[in-house]
């Protein structure tokens, strides 16, 4: 489903952040990918995501090298994939139900089937009594999963996520990891960004441990990283 | 094809809603861009008017051929003959003096002056219809003409049209160089009417592009935008010509009451109506695509 082949991301300026990394993911597979902040997480997520590109190697995505894709196909590869940012990337302008209708419309679905799929992806990550709330009135661990649910309503057979639990507290995180567990269970493929060790010893799953830009251990289990 | 369509409804509707929720800033470009256009559509409206009062006047080309005073009964006759006979004439009609006389009384309302006059000043005249209007070929007639003996002056009455139609032609250019200048002014006031939008929504583009936006899908709000205020800066247009026109007239029947003739300004016709409406809706449009292709590739997800 995603397998990088020696991959090198060097941003301009010489910091390198990715340093001959290679792996592969099956599909349905739930991984973690560990390493403190800067050892080059977010980057891994991004070149799948083809917000970025690899300096060298090969990255394929459902078939797809990243590398070589064209501008104009990148964003008909984004609509495969469910994205989820620490940050939440919220639309402050428009209420929770607009939030995560926006994939949709940018796919071009009618209203009607639009709005089903909406007030279901609320009512998997417990919003639906909110969507007609601004996200501003959304705690964190909501709006974290407002994101995930506006990830989610495009039904992405993979779905990539950047420290979800980052600012939350033990109880928001483990809820969250729930319902990340439960799409696994329905064969959605995950890629989950972290080092929040709890969530490593809660759950099981294999892990990329990344250090410094390399990737140095693939450890399956209750993930020590 | 239906889906494509719904996309242009909503984007539509969206758009009206922004215009909507920024009502003096979107009330006050509209009125700039209306005004700019009213300009030289109003001034090419102007001379519209004039050139088909012009062409009415000229429809029946005419030479006024005014004999000598001392042009005898024979002369009168052989005149009107050789002039019957000429191939270049269609028609001829003749004008004795005391009929002239009763005419200019009639039509000019100089009765007292006329009546002071102790003789008949005006001359024994044909009218002269030539069967080609064109111009070259009713100057050739004149300057044949004045060379006959016993006339004492032939004139071509619809020698000023062509005159005006110099003058016309020279205000055309005028429009056409102002139409041309304030197009630029509209280019610009929606390349930075657009310009401003797609920097206060970064975010939403930024996101958008995200989750798998094309670039296409992200424009297209801008861009009809740009066309929405370009057509209403055209309705604008439209509506300060109608009105102006409509002042204008209420003024210029007073004025030719006077003159004892009757000329109103017409509104454009609908063809040169929709054609403003199209042209400044098009300019919008380009003003939009512009601004987007200078400013989006700039906001690039991080």
């Amino acid at each position: 489903m995603i397998s990088f082949n020696q991959v090198n991301k060097r941003y301009p300026g010489g910091y390198q952040a990715l340093k001959n990394v290679s792996f592969n993911i099956a599909e349905g597979e739930m991984v973690f990918l560990t390493g403190h902040s800067g050892a080059g997480k977010s980057t891994l997520l991004k070149l799948i995501a083809a917000i970025e590109r690899p300096n060298s190697g090969s990255v394929v995505v459902k078939g797809q090298n990243i590398a070589a894709l064209k501008g104009s196909a990148i964003p008909y590869l984004r609509r495969n994939l469910g994205l989820i940012f620490q940050d939440h990337k919220l639309l402050f302008d428009r209420s929770v139900f607009d939030n995560v209708v926006l994939p949709l419309e940018i796919c071009g679905f009618d209203h009607r089937e639009s709005s089903k799929r909406v007030r279901a992806a609320l009512d998997k990550v417990g919003l639906l009594q909110r969507e007609k709330s601004s996200p501003i009135a959304l705690s964190g661990g909501e709006q974290q999963r407002l994101c995930i649910a506006r990830a989610i309503v495009n039904r992405p057979s993979i779905l990539l996520a950047d420290e979800p639990t980052g600012n939350l507290d033990a109880d928001y995180a483990s809820d969250i990891m729930g319902i990340f567990k439960s799409f696994h269970q329905v064969g959605v493929t995950l890629l989950i960004a972290t080092h929040d060790e709890n969530i490593l010893r809660q759950f099981e799953g294999r892990a990329l441990a990344l250090k410094q830009g390399e990737l140095h251990a693939s450890s399956t289990g209750s993930g020590q990283a | 094809m239906k889906n494509w369509l719904i996309q242009h409804v909503r984007v539509l509707l969206f758009t009206l809603r922004r215009l909507r929720t920024a009502p003096l800033s979107s009330l006050l470009n509209i009125l700039v861009i209306g005004i700019a256009l009213s300009l030289p559509a109003g001034l090419y409206v102007l001379l519209h008017n004039i050139q088909s009062m012009a062409e009415q006047a000229a429809s029946t080309p005419q030479i006024s051929v005014f004999l000598s005073m001392d042009a005898s009964a024979d002369d009168i006759a052989r005149i009107g003959k050789q002039l019957n006979q000429h191939q270049a004439i269609g028609r001829i009609e003749f004008v004795p003096r005391d009929r002239a006389l009763v005419q200019l009384e009639q039509t000019t309302g100089l009765a007292d002056v006329i009546g002071g006059l102790t003789q008949n000043p005006l001359p024994d005249a044909y009218l002269v219809y030539p069967k080609k209007p064109d111009a070259k070929a009713l100057e050739a007639l004149r300057d044949e003409l004045q060379k006959w003996p016993k006339l004492e002056y032939v004139q071509l009455d619809s020698a000023w049209v062509h005159k005006l139609e110099a003058l016309l032609k020279f205000g055309r250019l005028a429009a056409l160089i102002l139409a041309v200048l304030l197009s630029f002014a509209l280019v610009t006031v929606t390349f930075n009417t657009i310009r401003l939008q797609i920097l206060t929504r970064r975010d939403e583009i930024e996101v958008s592009r995200l989750i798998g936006a094309t670039d296409s899908f992200i424009r297209r709000p801008f861009l009809h935008f740009g066309l929405l205020q370009g057509l209403l800066g055209g309705v604008t247009a439209w509506l300060i010509i109608a009105v102006s026109l409509l002042l204008l007239n209420s003024s210029l029947d007073g004025l030719t009451q006077l003159y004892a003739s009757s000329f109103t300004l017409r509104p454009p016709a609908m063809g040169d109506s929709l054609t403003l409406l199209l042209f400044s809706a098009c300019l919008g449009w380009l003003g939009a695509w512009l601004s987007v292709a200078q400013h989006l590739s700039q906001i690039e997800p991080r």
